[in-house]
């Protein structure tokens, strides 16, 4: 069903087909989370704090509230992770959210500035568990599709010829960037290891992801990230060097990014603080902590679970044939 | 010296790359969520006509080319340079042969073109689409043939040789597509 055929057809599509194609969609993912129990949540849009992620950059708006004699600064949302993660605390259960979030600067056939995202959430679920609920909604939407999964590590020895990333060198990865005949690369220091290491993922080692040999599609899910990767993911109990995080891609594209849940308060605030210095190093304006989260951390606790966020409008792209998101959303950011 | 940033990158821009003039032809933003952002940017080098792939790591900048694109008027070739003006300032600019190597054959003195001046100077120059030129050799033997079906070769007053249908002859003037280096049709 991901046939060039297929493309072709929505070349034509009448406006209310593809409208109706999209609806489809939207109605398809919320019956695979009712059918499962879970509990659709709409979580705030705007918030007084906003994510302190460096490579994440929030959009801001001022708010005339009343008793302050200026507009105050609200945050639009780059994920509902942190008011759900605050539900989840006070006893929530199963959660799921499907709607709009905002990055600032984001705009390529795979990104918008506005774009739609499903995240959920999933108690008791291992990472493995979660995966395979991944999988399923994806085939349920994509068609059959064969998975793969690998860790990080394997994913760099099969696909880019590095027997073991976390003891190579930055010369090892550049010499698989230039033996991969990847365009030169501007601006990276020549023993950043980290940044090479990331490009020999995203310029080696992606797009090779999620491809069947014969260049159909499948489900490739790569997990244990590098420790310094984790985000908001645990650390993994067994081996101290990756953390408990996967992406899914297909077609060379990456649809989703889920951990197994960090619980503890202290760790959060810790990471937090790790990401506005960096920020602060990186000239990039600092943003208020999401304090209401990390109080309800400290009081009640994050139950053991699994969450995932992913691209409903890559997916969309994956299941029409589409060759840029914004022709499955009508009107992108510079098309109003 | 004026600088752009990668977040200002976008096809069309001109910039330096070695200090020669380069012109984006198509930028897409790698940005992974989990690391940091790369601009993945083809560009052409605007001397060479060379097409190059370079990925910037995004906050990277480069230095903006003074690269502008104005229509001159050709006026002659003294032996060493092509010479142009622009109609309304009467200024006038000198081509080195690099700059008109593709379409030397192409111009006719009086027509206007458009010049490429890198730093002023002329680095490429582009014909008009379609110009008129008188045939100055091409076979007389060859007639009969009124339906354009087969061709023959003819050299234009430029030196320019294009495919020409049997029934033209020496002395007319055709009409020719300087991008394709095609005959249109006989000039009325």
């Amino acid at each position: 069903m991901l046939s060039s055929q297929l493309f072709a057809l929505s070349e034509f599509d009448s406006l209310r087909t593809r409208l109706e194609k999209r609806s489809q969609l939207l109605q398809t993912v919320r019956a695979f989370f009712y059918a499962r129990n879970l509990c659709e949540v709409d979580t705030p849009l705007l918030s007084k704090a906003a994510t302190p992620d460096v490579h994440l950059h929030s959009l801001h708006t001022q708010v005339q509230v009343p008793g302050f004699k200026d507009p105050q600064t609200f945050y639009l949302h780059t994920s509902p992770e942190y008011p759900m993660k605050r539900l989840l605390c006070h006893g929530s259960g199963d959660i799921f959210f499907l709607g709009k979030v905002f990055r600032d600067g984001d705009l390529s056939p795979r990104h918008q500035v506005e774009f739609t995202m499903l995240e959920w959430y999933r108690l008791n679920f291992s990472m493995f568990d979660l995966i395979a609920e991944v999988a399923g909604l994806l085939k349920s939407i994509l068609g059959d599709l064969s998975v793969e999964q690998l860790s990080y590590q394997q994913a760099f020895k099969i696909y880019a010829g590095i027997e073991d990333i976390f003891s190579a060198s930055a010369a090892e990865c550049q010499a698989c960037l230039s033996r991969f005949k990847v365009p030169e690369i501007v601006g990276v220091d020549n023993d950043d290891k980290p940044l090479w290491e990331q490009l020999v993922l995203t310029e080696v080692i992606e797009a090779q992801l999620g491809r069947t040999v014969n260049g159909g599609h499948r489900i490739t899910v790569l997990y244990h990230f590098p420790a310094r990767d984790a985000a908001l993911a645990q650390i993994s109990a067994e081996n101290p060097q990756v953390a408990e995080r996967f992406e899914v891609f297909i077609n060379g594209m990456e649809l989703a990014n889920g951990y197994q849940e960090l619980s503890d308060a202290e760790i959060y605030r810790q990471r937090f603080n790790e990401s506005l210095a960096l920020r602060e190093q990186y000239n990039l304006p600092t943003v208020p902590l999401d304090e209401n989260l990390l109080q309800t951390l400290q009081n009640k606790s994050l139950p053991d679970c699994s969450g995932v966020a992913l691209g409903v409008d890559r997916m969309f792209l994956l299941q029409q044939g589409f060759s840029d998101i914004e022709q499955g959303i009508g009107f992108g950011l510079l098309a109003q | 010296m004026a600088t752009y940033s990668t977040t200002e990158f976008k096809g069309g821009l001109k910039f330096l790359m070695d200090g020669q003039p380069c012109s984006i032809v198509e930028n897409t933003q790698v940005s992974p969520g989990k690391g940091q952002a790369f601009n993945r940017v083809k560009y052409r080098n605007l001397i060479t006509g060379k097409l190059v792939e370079k990925t910037f790591k995004s906050g990277e900048k480069v230095d903006a080319a003074d690269v502008v694109d104005t229509d001159l008027q050709y006026l002659y070739n003294d032996g060493q340079f092509w010479h142009f003006m622009d109609a309304t300032s009467f200024e006038q600019f000198q081509a080195e042969e690099a700059a008109v190597a593709d379409v030397q054959k192409w111009l006719v003195e009086q027509s206007m073109c458009t010049v490429t001046l890198f730093n002023g100077q002329p680095i490429s120059v582009t014909p008009p689409k379609q110009i008129t030129l008188e045939i100055t050799d091409t076979d007389p033997g060859l007639k009969g043939d009124s339906q354009g079906t087969g061709g023959k070769p003819a050299t234009l007053s430029t030196g320019a040789v294009v495919q020409v249908p049997l029934f033209v002859q020496i002395g007319e003037s055709i009409i020719v597509n300087t991008e394709k280096g095609e005959y249109v049709s006989r000039a009325k």
